[in-house]
Formats: C-alpha cells, structure tokens, sequence
C-alpha cells in the first residue's frame, strides 16, 4: 500500500511542479507512458491473486484516475497561463485614435423638400416638377401676366439669348421666376381633382444680402368644386403645424394682389421673440410678437383655369407659393441666404442632415 | 406710395388714431411698408427769441446770446453769423439730441463761458443744407411754442406699398375712398387744393366738384357733370389734336396766358418735401401734387417754346426728344409722343420734353390733360426702360373720366399760384370709359372667397367703394377700377374690407384610410441617391445653374445663355454640375479644408432638355496620415468608380451588367476615366480622374476624382409588386480556383473576367481579376473562378473539363496559363 501512496504523492507533487508543457508531458510519459510506472502497476494487475486484486485493484486504478486528472488540470493551468501571458504581450494603447467615420450630409433646402412632400403626401398632395427654362407663355401669360402687365417688370427675369416669338409655347425663352407654370403644366396634363405641390429652383436677377439670384420656391395647387379661400387657410395652418411642429402657430391673412390668384392674400405667421432671435409660433399682435410674411396665396384665378382648358365655372381652387430656403432659415435657424450656395464643408457639415434623417410622419418630418 | 396724415385727412373726415389708420390700410390690401414723423425727432426744440447779443469776450468768431425760448433767458454760446438781437429761431435745449448728428446737448462752457442749449441751423434739424447760420423764422412765431408743431413738421409720413392693380390708390384720394369703405371715416367732397389744407378747422372756399360717378356717354365733359366749376376762360382752347388714338385716345388741354412762374407756397412745397420731392417751380410742383394727390399725371408746355399746335402722334423711327431727366431717347414707331410741327416735346404719359419745360421766364402755358392707352405706355416704357411716377399710373389705368376734372383742378391751381387769364377748353378725342358691368350672386363671398357676408352688407361696401349695385346684383364698377373683370374680382372686394382674415380655416376633404403614396420614380431614384451618397460621406451641395462660359468649355459648352447675366461668373446654362463643384471644392481648399468630398443632384442644360443628374468630386486626402495606415493617401479613379457603382447599385441599376468603356470625354484624363454603360449606347456614368488643364483652372491640384450619374439613363425597376421570386440557398458550398493568366499587352482585366465567366455558364457564378501584375514585360492577371455545384458536388473529371474550358475561353482573348 505503502508503494503506491508514496507513488501518487511523488507523481502529484511532479505534475503541479511541471513548470512547461513538455514537462508536464515528461511526468505523464513517466507515469502513464508504455514503459511508466503507473502502466506498469496495471500491468502487474494481471499477476496478481483474486484477493490481492481486491485490495489492490482499486488503489491501482484510483492512482491511474488521480494521475491523469491532476496532469489534465495542471495542463488547462499552464495553457491559459500561456494565453494570458501572449494576450498581455498583445496589448495596445486603447486611447489611440480610430480613423474617422464617413459621414456625409443632406442640405438643408434637399431636407425641407423631403420634409414638405411627407407633410403634403399625408394631405393627399402629389409631387410635381417642371423645366426650369421655361417658356413666356408658361411663366407669365398663361398666369394672367400679359407682356404689358406691370408685374412683369416686378419678377427681375432673366432671359435667354435668341430669337423668341412670344407666344411659343415650346422654346425656353427665361428662367422661371417663380414655381407657378408648375400649375399650368399640372393642369395641362391633369384632369382635375388635382392637389400637387411643386418645389424646385427659381431665378431672379437680384443678388443682394437678403437675395440670390438662383433660389428655391414651392407652389400648391388645389383644383377641385367647392374649394373656397376656407380650405386655403386650413391647408397653410396644417402645413405650417405639421412643419414647424408646433400647435401655436396663428396666421394672419393680408389682402393682396398675384395676377394669377383673385381673391388673392398673404400669409403672415407669428413670431416670437426668444433672445432677440424671431421664433416661428404664438406671437403676432402680442408683446414681444409680431407678424413675418411666409407666404403668398389666393383662389386660383379664373381666367387661368380657362388658359388651361378647364371651365372655370365648374372647377375652382386655390394656390400657393412659399421660399423653401426661407422655410429652412426660420425652421433651423440660419441666417445667410448666401451661405447656402456656397458648399462651404464646415457650414454643411453644420447645418446638414444625416442620411439617416428621413422625414417621417411617425418621427416628427423635423430633425434636431 | 408717399403721404402724410394730414395730406389723408384733406380727403377723408376719421376720428381714427394714426395707429387704427396704419393697421387699417394693411388689413385692406394697402400694406403699409413704413411710417414715421419728422415731427419726433424735433419734440425737444422750442422756438426762441434772441434777446441780446455780445461778442464772446474769448473768441472772436462767438458771440454770447441771452435767449428767451418761454421761459425766461438764457445764456447760450453761438458761432452763427446771422445770430443777432431780435431774431427769432429755433433752440435746442440741455437734453435735446440733434438730428443730424445724435449728439445730446448739455450744459457746457465754451471758453470759459457757460452755454446752455443750441439755436440751430437747417442743417443740424436735417431740414435743409443750409449751415451758414441759425435758422430765421418768422418775427411773430410763438416764442416758447413747439417748433414742429408751429411748423407743421408733426405730420407722420405714412409710406404704403401698392400692388400694381390699384391705380386708383397710387393717388391719396384713393387711399382715403378705400379707408372710408373700411369704416374709418368718409370721404370728404373733391375740393381744389390750397393754402387751407393741412388744417383740421379750416372750411373749404373752393368750388366742390363730385367725383366721376358712372358717368353718361360724355360724362367726362364739364357740361354734363354736376358741381364741376372749370374755369373757361375767353377764347379758344390750346390747338390739340390725335393722330394716334390707340396710344393716346384722349388730349385734353387749357391754356393759361400771363402766368409768373415762381417757387411754390410753402403749403404746397412742405407736402411735396414731406414725401421726398424736390420743389422745382409752381408749375411743376402743381403737376407733381397732383399726381400724388389724386394719381392723375399733367404735363404743361412753355407755350412760347411751342411752335404750331401739339398733336398726340406716333414717333417716327429714330427721332429722339431730350427727357426732363436729361436723357436723350431714341423712339421707334410704336411709342406715342407729344410733338408740335418741329420737335417732339413728350415721351406721351412717361415724361416731358426738357425743350418746352416750363421756366421762371415762362408766360403762357398749356396744361396738357390726356389719357394714354395703357399698353402702349408699358411697352414704351419697357423699350426705353424709362420710369416715372406717370409711367407707373398710366401703364396701370388712370380713371378715364377724370379728364376734366383733373384739367378744372389743375387749372385753377396754376391761376391760384402763377396767375394769369385762362384760355378755353380743348378736347380732342374721348377717353375710352370702358363701363362694363358683371352679374354677381353675393353667394360668391362663401363659396369663393370663404366667408358669407350678408347681402345687404355686401351691397353697402360695394357702393362705398364706388360701385354702382342694382336691385338684381348687375354691379357696375367705378371708373377708376379698371383691375376689376369679374365675379371672383367682386368678391375679393367684399372679402377684403369685411376682413379677410376672417375666414375661417375648413378642412380640406381627405379621402379615407392611409395616404397613397405620391411620389414618382424618379422622385424615388433621387433620394435613395442622395441619401446613399450622404451614407457614403459625401456632402451635399447646390450650387448656382448658371456658370461662366470659360468653366463650361471643357464640358462641351453651354447650350443656353442668359441675355441679361447678373455678371460673366453667372452666365451660361451649366451643361456639367461638376465646373459648380469644383469651384466650391476650390473654396474649401482656400479655407483649409483637407478632404472634399462633395455631391450635388441637379440639372444638366442640354439643347434638348433638362437633364436630372448627381455629380460628385473627391478631392485633397481620401484618408488622413494615420498611426496605423501611414502617410496621407490622395483619390485615385478607383475611389470614384467605387462611388459610381455604389450610388448605381442604390439606383437600382443592374451593376453586373455594366460595361466599362472609355471615352468620359476632354474634360477627363485620359488614361484614367471611363463611361460606364448598359450596353454600348446606354451610358449610366462617368467616372475617373479628371483633366488636370481642367482642374487648374479652378486652382485646383491634379488628382480630383469625379462622376456623373446621368439618372434618367438609369433604368426603372420593373415592378412587379412587393413579392420575390422564390429562393433557396444552393445546399452545396461553392468552389474555389484560381487561375494566372499571361496576357497579351493592352487586354482589359474586365475582358478576360467577362471571357473566363462565359467558360461555362451553367456551373461558373462569378470571375474576378484579383491580382495583376508586370514583370519583365510580361503582364500577368490572376483570376478567381467561382463554381456552384447543383443537385451533387463536382467530380475531378468535371473540375477538369470546367478549368480547361476556362484555359480556352482565355486562349482566344490570347491569353495563356502561366506556367
């Protein structure tokens, strides 16, 4: 008996002394090799009397068991103190800096379309377009605007080099001035109920602080029976609580004069005052309110409904336009019209929008 | 619009405070763009007497004043010339600011000697020019009285924006008919202008006329009009006649003979300085009020400068007339003039001729009242682009039958101001009146215009607007509304008095359920590549449509250029987003920037069409130095054929099929760009390094990578509704191998991955060139093939068969195994 406990202790104490694998691996090779001793035990187990076997038998095997636990559990040992020491070696500055993420942007004027057509789409508003070329026809005298009109003269155009008859309805001959021959290539092409919105560039030979010569509008159009300057109204409220997303916004309806639209008016919008900065929302005739001009309107004038096949006494509706650019400064706070056309890196990259924010009605159509 | 308050009530009777009258006329239409009175910044100066007067004992060029301004004297410093015992200005006390240059008057010593306040010069109250010396009033003007107040200068000046239909406002008259319908007072009776104005208390001495009702087949004659006192004189009228009666239909003219032509009375001159008019003469200032005053332009000929009669005539080609702005205009022969038998004396309705303007030497005179067609007078004024205050009435329609009414006024002002004997009336022609009249159902005011109004109601604004309203709503409109043709014009009438911020918001009918998608495709293929391309890191710009014809060279040129450019930069019609890029992109390097990536979704101006197109440029630094990578790595082709496949691929565009072709044109490198096409003749985009000339022209270095995406080339996804086509992944795993080609000199990558893909249709999904390179003159490319086994796996035979198809396929392009 004596034999093998002073084995197992001799061959325990060997394995947890094995500093290294191979080490290790002498002892087991020692112990449980071919020629080890433990092997040899096993062997001499088949010499040995029924009796003695009894006795003998499961000390042998409870060596054999000890042995090989004790070298797999020193082995697990030495293995992980081997990745431990190889992971330490591993190690990097974590501080160090990762390179920088792409991140690119929306503009601003891109962003206030998206959001308009989400806001209009609930509204059952389609998105239309038209050339921004445009004929004098579709700019102005299809709109009422006859050559003589001394609107005209108020539209600062520009025109395009060539020989033009004036009544072509085919060659560009100007720049738009406005998003208005939207509506007369809507209802050109359309048969009424038709309810669109059209943003896109406009052009007027005006560059000054407050103007560029290229900027963005976005027209309405409602054409349908028995629309009155009462849809008009709800429509601007909706759209304009929609956009800014507020329920304090309060509109005040001017009389005004479009050659297009008869009745016609424009919109104010309340202000207030916040650190000197005009807040779309509450305000008009309040202290520290005011009234902003946002928009121009009015039913859509019956002699334009005629100049678009349509009988006026059956169809009326109404229209609208509005300064995308100046939408966004109210909405988001820039204050330099100038800056937008300029592709300044930091100034987009300040004033942009993640692709990721995509209007949705669910999320609010605004991004903070 | 100019006016002041008391100018408004000559013509309207109110007990409104200025501010109702402001927020008044904006509520009808009339906004007002500004209002201030001069008055304000003067309520701190008092008129004062200078009671004695002494040499400063200091200063030579001072003197020491004891002024009384009401209450008692005062010791003041004054350096004025003029200042003497006796005189009476005006004075400035400690405390008052001055006008003219903000600065706040104190008690203060002037060389020792204490002064307290200032007597002022024009100058320094911003009256005048003159700085010679204090202001002299009047020896009986109230000492201690306020002095804009005695002075009339307490007159807020109201400036109203007019909106190009209502010529009838661009006089006050009509401004205080239009008030008056609103409810803020009434009209007063037409009265002839005079020194009484501007006095609440005074009574009128004139002669009343009655406004130009509706009138009868001559209305507008004096004969047939009620209460109207013209003043014929003796003798013939002025010899006038038309020649032209589409442009000038009407010339009405009076002489007035012994006239002395001087400055005006200070009633008349202080009205026209309130509104920032220069007095010249009485004879021009008369003309001038009264186009304010009641929007009727007047013309008067220096008589003695006329030689024969005056006829209303087309120009001929090329005669030219010196303009009272002192302007020489070349005419044409669809422009009406004023001419005598020599000269041409009147660009008809824009402005008079400077030959045969009135003088201080000018005796006899004639007063030319005429209505001109507006059309013609708008054209003629576009040619000549010559404005003028009569250009902006005629053009807009001045009321036809106030021809005489506004010949009896200005006549009696003239013998008023100038004196003189009056010859008779001359009339030539007949204004065209225009009546017409409209059916109107009052029902219009709801269903149009949103805001139901009573009948009754709609009746009585009407006809205090001037129209003339019968039992069965036959509405006749005034003279002077010639804006107004129909139904729709009525109702904005109506609407806009009664208030048209009234009307109350109705929710636009929806239909029911979820909102239908309204979007089309392209609108749908333009923001999934703008977003895509924000995804990828780029920036989105807009930059102007118009570039300079030098930027759009290189790109082909422009198809469109603007005939009145804001400048040369701003010119042709980009036919390429990329010059508006670049320019940008060279902005940000001036400001330092390292990377620029930007992107812009826009039009190309070709000859045929709009074309919807993003364009983007990567230029300086596609990565920073950086600790792991190393050095700062610059754009290469590839960064943009990177980019171009992956905005294709949002698109929607079948990017397996591309072929890649040469060919991006002279504005690219030419080794290092390509076109990429949907077949040989559909090309998608372009893409590659571009030219250096081109990118130095922008002060730009070499190496700027760019693409243009031509979207509309991009076909659109057929739909077939949201479900796909059935799949199950291969149940077997794919096959690896590779293959090293030699390959001939010049052999496109894309060619021999194309060759080795067709190998064997059926088993070889995809071939990709991954490795190429040139040694010893010899290129060398490494392909990987791979292979999907269906129903079973491959044996070695089939592997065999496909490599050696693979070999082949490659042999024919002449390219051999590498051994």
């Amino acid at each position: 008996m004596t034999e093998i406990d002073d084995l197992k202790t001799h061959l325990l104490t060997a394995i947890e002394a094995a500093a290294g694998l191979e080490a290790l691996d002498a002892v087991r090779v020692d112990a449980l090799g071919k020629q080890g001793r433990v092997t040899a035990l096993l062997k001499s187990m088949g010499g040995l009397s029924p009796e003695e076997r009894q006795v003998q038998g499961p000390a042998i095997h409870g060596l054999r068991e000890a042995v090989t636990g004790a070298i797999a559990s020193r082995k697990a040992a030495l293995e992980a103190a081997a990745l431990e020491a190889k992971l330490a070696a591993e190690r990097i500055d974590m501080t160090l800096p990762a390179e920088v993420p792409l991140a690119g942007t929306i503009h601003p004027v891109s962003q206030v379309m998206d959001e308009l057509a989400e806001i209009f789409a609930d509204l059952g508003f389609a998105v239309a377009t038209g050339p921004e070329m445009e004929t004098d026809w579709h700019n102005f005298t299809a709109l009422n605007i006859p050559e003589t009109h001394p609107a005209r003269a108020m539209h600062d155009t520009f025109y395009l080099d060539g020989d033009h008859v004036p009544e072509d309805r085919e060659r560009p001959r100007l720049l738009r001035t406005h998003t208005s021959p939207v509506q007369i290539r809507t209802m050109l092409a359309n048969k009424p109920p038709i309810r669109i919105i059209a943003p896109g560039r406009t052009y007027r030979s005006d560059s000054d602080a407050t103007h560029t010569p290229m900027f963005h509008q976005v027209e309405g159009l409602v054409i349908d029976k028995g629309i009155t300057m009462g849809h008009l109204k709800w429509t601007l409220e909706t759209f304009l609580k929609a956009f800014f997303e507020r329920d304090d916004i309060v509109l005040r309806l001017r009389p005004s004069y479009f050659p297009f639209t008869e009745p016609s008016a424009e919109v104010d919008v309340g202000y207030t005052l916040q650190k000197g900065k005009r807040v779309i929302g509450g305000g008009g005739d309040v202290e520290n309110g005011g009234w902003m001009e946002v928009l121009g309107s009015g039913m859509v004038h019956p002699k334009v409904i005629a100049a678009c096949g349509l009988d006026p006494d059956e169809w009326q509706g109404f229209a609208f336009g509005c300064g995308i650019d100046r939408l966004a400064m109210l909405k988001y706070g820039m204050d330099d019209l100038r800056a937008f056309f300029d592709g300044d890196i930091r100034w987009l990259k300040h004033y942009g929008f993640s692709a990721l924010d995509v209007p949705t009605l669910s999320g609010g159509v605004g991004a903070a | 619009m100019k006016f002041t308050l008391s100018w408004l009530k000559d013509h309207l009777s109110t007990e409104a405070s200025l501010d109702e009258i402001l927020v008044g006329l904006t509520r009808i239409g009339l906004e007002v763009e500004g209002v201030e009175n001069p008055g304000e910044k003067l309520a701190a100066f008092r008129i004062a007497k200078v009671l004695t007067a002494e040499r400063h004992p200091q200063a030579d060029k001072l003197q020491v004043l004891s002024v009384d301004a009401g209450d008692g004297p005062l010791q003041v410093v004054c350096g004025a010339p003029n200042a003497r015992a006796g005189l009476v200005g005006v004075f400035g006390m400690p405390g008052a600011t001055v006008p003219a240059n903000g600065m706040v008057l104190k008690v203060a010593a002037i060389r020792g000697v204490e002064s307290n306040g200032m007597m002022c010069s024009t100058r320094e109250l911003e009256l005048g020019d003159d700085h010679d010396g204090i202001i002299e009033l009047a020896a009986d003007a109230p000492v201690g009285a306020a002095f804009a107040e005695w002075a009339g200068l307490n007159d807020p000046v109201i400036d109203v924006s007019i909106t190009p239909n209502r010529q009838d406002c661009m006089g006050v008259r009509g401004i205080a008919r239009d008030l008056a319908a609103a409810g803020l007072g009434t009209l007063k009776p037409l009265t002839v202008p005079g020194p009484h104005l501007g006095t609440d208390n005074s009574t009128s001495v004139r002669p009343e006329l009655v406004e130009g009702r509706v009138p009868d087949a001559r209305a507008s004659t004096a004969s047939a009009r009620t209460g109207i006192e013209a003043t014929e004189g003796t003798g013939p009228g002025p010899d006038v006649r038309t020649d032209d009666p589409a442009g000038c239909p009407a010339f009405f003219a009076q002489g007035v003979n012994g006239v002395s032509n001087g400055a005006s009375p200070e009633w008349l001159a202080k009205r026209l300085r309130a509104i920032g008019q220069k007095p010249i003469s009485a004879l021009v200032d008369i003309t001038n009020y009264i186009t304010v005053d009641l929007g009727r332009p007047l013309h008067v000929y220096d008589k003695a400068k006329l030689s024969g009669g005056l006829v209303a005539r087309k120009a001929k080609a090329g005669e030219t007339v010196l303009a009272l702005n002192g302007k020489t205009y070349t005419l044409d022969e669809t422009m009406t003039v004023i001419a005598d038998d020599a000269h041409v004396h009147d660009i008809g309705g824009i402005m008079g001729g400077e030959e045969s303007g009135v003088s201080d030497t000018t005796t006899d005179v004639v007063i030319e009242c005429a209505y001109f067609d507006p059309e013609h007078i708008a054209r003629t004024g576009q040619k000549l682009m010559l404005t003028s205050d009569a250009r902006q009435r005629f053009e807009r329609g001045v009321d036809p039958a106030f021809l005489d009414d506004g010949l009896a006024i200005a006549t009696r002002l003239v013998l008023d101001l100038c004196g003189g004997q009056p010859t008779g009336i001359s009339r030539a022609g007949e204004p065209p009146l225009g009546t017409r009249s409209y059916a109107y159902d009052p029902a219009r005011a709801e269903t149009l215009g949103g805001l139901a109004v009573a009948p009754e109601r709609q009746r009585a604004i009407l006809t205090s607007l001037g129209f003339t309203v019968s039992d069965d709503w036959q509405v006749t409109p005034p003279t002077w509304r010639r804006d107004i043709d129909g139904a729709a014009d009525l109702v904005e009438e109506v609407i806009r008095i009664e208030g048209i911020d009234n009307v109350p918001s109705v929710p636009l009918p929806r239909a029911p359920g979820v909102a239908a998608p309204t979007a089309t495709p392209e609108q749908k293929l333009e923001r999934r590549v703008r977003r895509a391309a924000a995804a990828r890191g780029l920036d989105e710009a807009v930059t102007w449509s118009f570039i300079s014809e030098a930027e759009a060279a290189p790109f082909g040129g422009g198809a469109f250029t603007l005939a009145n450019p804001i400048s040369e930069d701003l010119k042709v019609m980009r036919p390429s987003l990329l010059p508006g890029l670049l320019s940008a992109a060279a902005r940000n390097v001036r400001r330092g920037a390292g990377t620029i990536r930007l992107f812009e979704i826009g039009r190309r101006y070709l000859a045929d069409k709009e074309r919807p197109t993003l364009s983007l440029v990567l230029a300086g630094d596609r990565r920073a130095r950086h600790w792991q990578t190393g050095k700062a790595q610059a754009f290469d082709a590839f960064d943009a054929k990177t980019e171009a496949l992956a905005l294709l691929a949002a698109a929607g565009a079948p990017v397996d099929n591309l072929q890649v072709f040469g060919e991006a044109g002279d504005a690219w490198h030419p080794g290092q760009s390509g076109t990429l096409r949907l077949g040989p003749k559909t090309v998608l985009a372009a893409f590659g390094i571009l030219h250096p000339n081109v990118t130095r022209a922008f002060d730009l270095d070499a190496g700027v990578a760019a693409v243009e995406l031509y979207l509309e080339a991009i076909p659109a996804k057929r739909s077939a509704g949201f479900m796909r086509p059935a799949y199950t992944p291969p149940a077997l795993q794919a096959v690896r191998r590779d293959f090293a080609f030699l390959v001939p000199e010049g052999l496109a990558a894309d060619a021999l991955a194309r060759a080795v893909k067709g190998a064997d249709k059926a088993a070889i999904v995809s071939a990709r060139v991954f490795d190429v390179f040139t040694k010893d003159g010899e290129t060398s490319m490494a392909v990987e093939v791979v292979l999907q086994p269906g129903e079973k796996a491959f044996v070695e035979a089939e592997l065999k068969a496909i490599a050696d198809k693979v070999v082949a396929a490659a042999a024919k392009l002449g390219a051999s195994l590498r051994g």
